[in-house]
């Protein structure tokens, strides 16, 4: 087995590709730089010269409006040049691999990659192909990871509940199909949450999530007795076509997250959401919208992190 | 010619042969094992002292890519990786382009690979026409010209009705029946054991289920109509105790794994490499355990290479998109020889698996050195490590996962009807 492909050999983070496997203070240090920028991006000028002369080219393999936007700001924030590239409509339909696409871009002088795509391992593939000098972020790769997105969600977490180690974390939903939650544990885990469960019916569940370091509930009940977080994962409308499930209206009624379910969380309970929302059917808007969502923020603090995530690999 | 071994260990599975001595061949017939024959004169001998002397490897399952395929892989490359694996005799699948369903397509491979004078090739024709498992093919034809057995390679058979005739009409003639067991609905779209690693990795994953299921299905069919069934490539546990169970009953089923599934599971994957993506996929270690524990108590019979040289740009893709499969025709033999160490396998035990075991479900008079015996051996040094190398490897195909690692077994000289055709 290689070592770590996201750690140089002197143990500073190369590539992020996923959460999991990445030391704590790592994890921790992309978290503290975060809280640094946050200040910038409620600046009136917000902008930080700290890539300035730095190309980076967003990869975009599978569509995507936000996480590309939110990727593109952090960047523009601070002060690098950014290429927009929606893959999946042009050099591959022509019949040209992942891996020339990359070797192409590279030429162009590259700094950084920002990598979506509809196969799990693609931005490893990137990542083990690509010049040494150049830096892989993973945002978003098939079922395996999306590490800013959990970075984003454990860094929310802590602006409202400080002690990792004193929480009790529920997801709820699509774990099996879920890149976000698995990003999502590995980070819980790393930074010392006790106790992760996942709820959701057996059909959409991962073999051996167990293993993960997760404890399984099938109950919403059950699973969100005493939570002091619950993370919503989206559903997507495939999984009826694919019979995991027999309509939205009963999966909102087993495990929607409605105000009743909510009041079975301990009081102070925060709700997150990587979004986009289904309202009404992963979760009910006057939880959406209520006083422990804290969706919106998740989205403010998502382009710190990201500008945490991108100073840090420019920096090593 | 006459060629003479001398001194080597002979190591003869099927007869019980193990004690140093020497062979010696005239006109492609084994003519002595033993001293040389008073006034046996030899165009060749072979000094074998500190090597293994034994039959030709038969490799039940090997991809040679033509016609078709030719920028995988050649006839004549992978020819010569045989003779380099000591593997003298081997079964081509018929997933080639055209699919080998026709009699003229078998005999001009069977011509081509004659002429190249290297190892023996048994082709196993298509169950069905094209693969699409709608169809039978001309079974008795494609026998006639030269088929060993049918089999649908790693193609789907999705009707049971099919699958239930195409075993009927097969056992009319006797043939035997060579199936996969997976079922379709229940594998589709999965590229990894349903397990801790696909689960990490977010990899679509493929069921033990998947094949106990199409086992299920196969062993009822064999029971019903009584056919001869080789089940190839078994991945799980479950499965070899599935396939135990209906040796125990009586029934004619014989069964094999590919060499790769003896050393590696799911934990190989690593961080998404494509050498490890596998058909069937590599299962849990308790799998592992189970298909060796198989292997030992003869419920699995034969080792095969499951060759498959896939070129680099189809492997140069994230993990699902890469083409499954690995080179194996120079790897059967060390492979075979690590896991004999790893167990403390009596050597004669192992090489039966890769000679021996397989010329036995082919129904070969060959694979042993009687006396009349085809003059098919391997001869190779036990001790002598090497490096697996892209360079090292004659298959146009370099995709291991064993790729860069050190193994012990070097096959020093192949010989095929008496000649000499490969020296290492």
């Amino acid at each position: 087995m290689s070592s770590n492909p996201q750690l140089s050999t002197n143990g500073q983070l190369q590539h992020l590709l996923t959460t999991e496997g990445l030391p704590a203070p790592i994890l921790l240090n992309i978290l503290d730089t975060a809280e640094s920028f946050v200040g910038v991006t409620e600046r009136d000028v917000k902008k930080v010269p700290l890539l300035r002369g730095k190309s980076i080219f967003n990869l975009f393999f599978e569509p995507s409006t936000r996480t590309r936007t939110t990727f593109e700001i952090a960047a523009k924030r601070l002060s690098a040049d950014v290429v927009n590239l929606n893959i999946a409509a042009s050099s591959q339909s022509k019949g040209e691999t992942l891996l020339d696409t990359v070797n192409n871009l590279s030429a162009m002088h590259a700094d950084m990659f920002v990598v979506r795509h509809a196969q799990s391992g693609a931005a490893h593939l990137i990542a083990r192909h690509v010049r040494p000098e150049i830096h892989v972020i993973n945002a978003g790769d098939g079922r395996h990871a999306h590490p800013t997105q959990g970075l984003l969600d454990v860094f929310t977490i802590r602006r409202y509940k400080p002690d990792f180690r004193a929480l009790r974390v529920a997801i709820v939903g699509d774990i099996l199909h879920s890149r976000v939650a698995r990003s999502q544990i590995h980070a819980l885990t790393t930074l010392g949450v006790p106790e992760v469960r996942v709820i959701a019916p057996k059909t959409l569940l991962p073999a051996k999530v167990e293993r993960l370091g997760v404890h399984v509930y099938h109950n919403m009940a059950k699973g969100l007795k005493d939570v002091d977080v619950l993370m919503m994962l989206r559903l997507q409308n495939e999984r009826m076509l694919s019979a995991r499930l027999p309509s939205t209206e009963e999966y909102f009624k087993y495990y929607g997250l409605t105000q009743e379910k909510l009041s079975l969380a301990r009081q102070d309970a925060i709700v997150l959401h990587p979004g986009p929302m289904n309202r009404g059917v992963e979760i009910d808007s006057t939880v959406a919208d209520g006083g422990q969502s804290v969706i919106l923020p998740q989205v403010t603090f998502g382009i710190a992190v990201r500008m945490a995530v991108m100073s840090i690999l420019a920096g090593n | 010619m006459k060629l003479v071994i001398k001194n080597g260990r002979v190591v003869d599975p099927k007869n019980g042969v193990d004690a140093v001595t020497s062979v010696s061949i005239d006109a492609g017939k084994v003519v002595a094992v033993g001293p040389i024959p008073v006034g046996f004169r030899a165009d060749r001998e072979v000094e074998a002292s500190g090597l293994i002397v034994c039959p030709g490897l038969v490799d039940l399952s090997a991809r040679l890519r033509e016609p078709g395929f030719e920028y995988k892989a050649t006839l004549e490359s992978e020819m010569a990786a045989a003779v380099a694996g000591g593997i003298t005799s081997l079964v081509c699948l018929p997933d080639t382009d055209p699919v080998l369903d026709e009699p003229g397509l078998v005999e001009m491979l069977k011509h081509r690979a004659r002429n190249l004078h290297q190892a023996r090739v048994y082709p196993l024709g298509a169950l069905t026409r094209g693969l699409k498992g709608e169809w039978l093919t001309e079974m008795a034809e494609l026998r006639d010209a030269g088929c060993i057995a049918f089999g649908q390679s790693d193609m789907p058979l999705p009707s049971t009705r099919v699958l239930m005739q195409a075993m009927q009409y097969a056992s009319t003639f006797g043939f035997s029946v060579w199936l996969r067991p997976q079922d379709v609905h229940l594998a589709d779209g999965g590229v990894a054991h349903d397990g801790e690693i696909a689960t990490r990795l977010g990899l679509p994953p493929i069921s033990v289920c998947s094949e106990t299921v199409a086992l299920s299905n196969i062993i009822l069919m064999a029971r019903e109509t009584g056919a001869r069934v080789h089940l190839c490539r078994i991945s799980s546990a479950e499965g070899t105790a599935m396939i135990r169970a209906a040796r125990r009953q009586g029934l004619p089923i014989t069964c094999d794994i590919a060499v790769n599934h003896i050393h590696l599971s799911e934990m190989d994957i690593g961080y998404f490499d494509s050498n490890c993506h596998l058909v069937p996929p590599l299962r849990a270690l308790s799998d592992r355990e189970g298909l060796r524990a198989g292997l030992l108590d003869g419920t699995i019979d034969a080792i095969c290479s499951d060759h498959a040289p896939v070129d680099e740009d189809a492997k140069l893709l994230p993990f699902a998109e890469a083409e499954a499969g690995a080179v194996g025709l120079e790897l059967l033999l060390p492979l075979v020889l690590k896991w004999a160490t790893e167990m403390n396998i009596p050597l004669p035990t192992a090489l039966a698996k890769i000679t021996s075991e397989p010329a036995r479900i082919l129904s070969l008079n060959s694979a042993h050195l009687s006396t009349g015996a085809l003059a098919d051996l391997c001869i190779f040094d036990p001790e002598q490590y090497w490096t697996v190398a892209a360079s090292e490897l004659k298959s146009q195909g370099k995709n291991t996962p064993f790729l860069g690692m050190e193994l012990q077994g070097k096959v020093k000289y192949t010989v095929v009807d008496g000649n000499i055709v490969h020296e290492g």
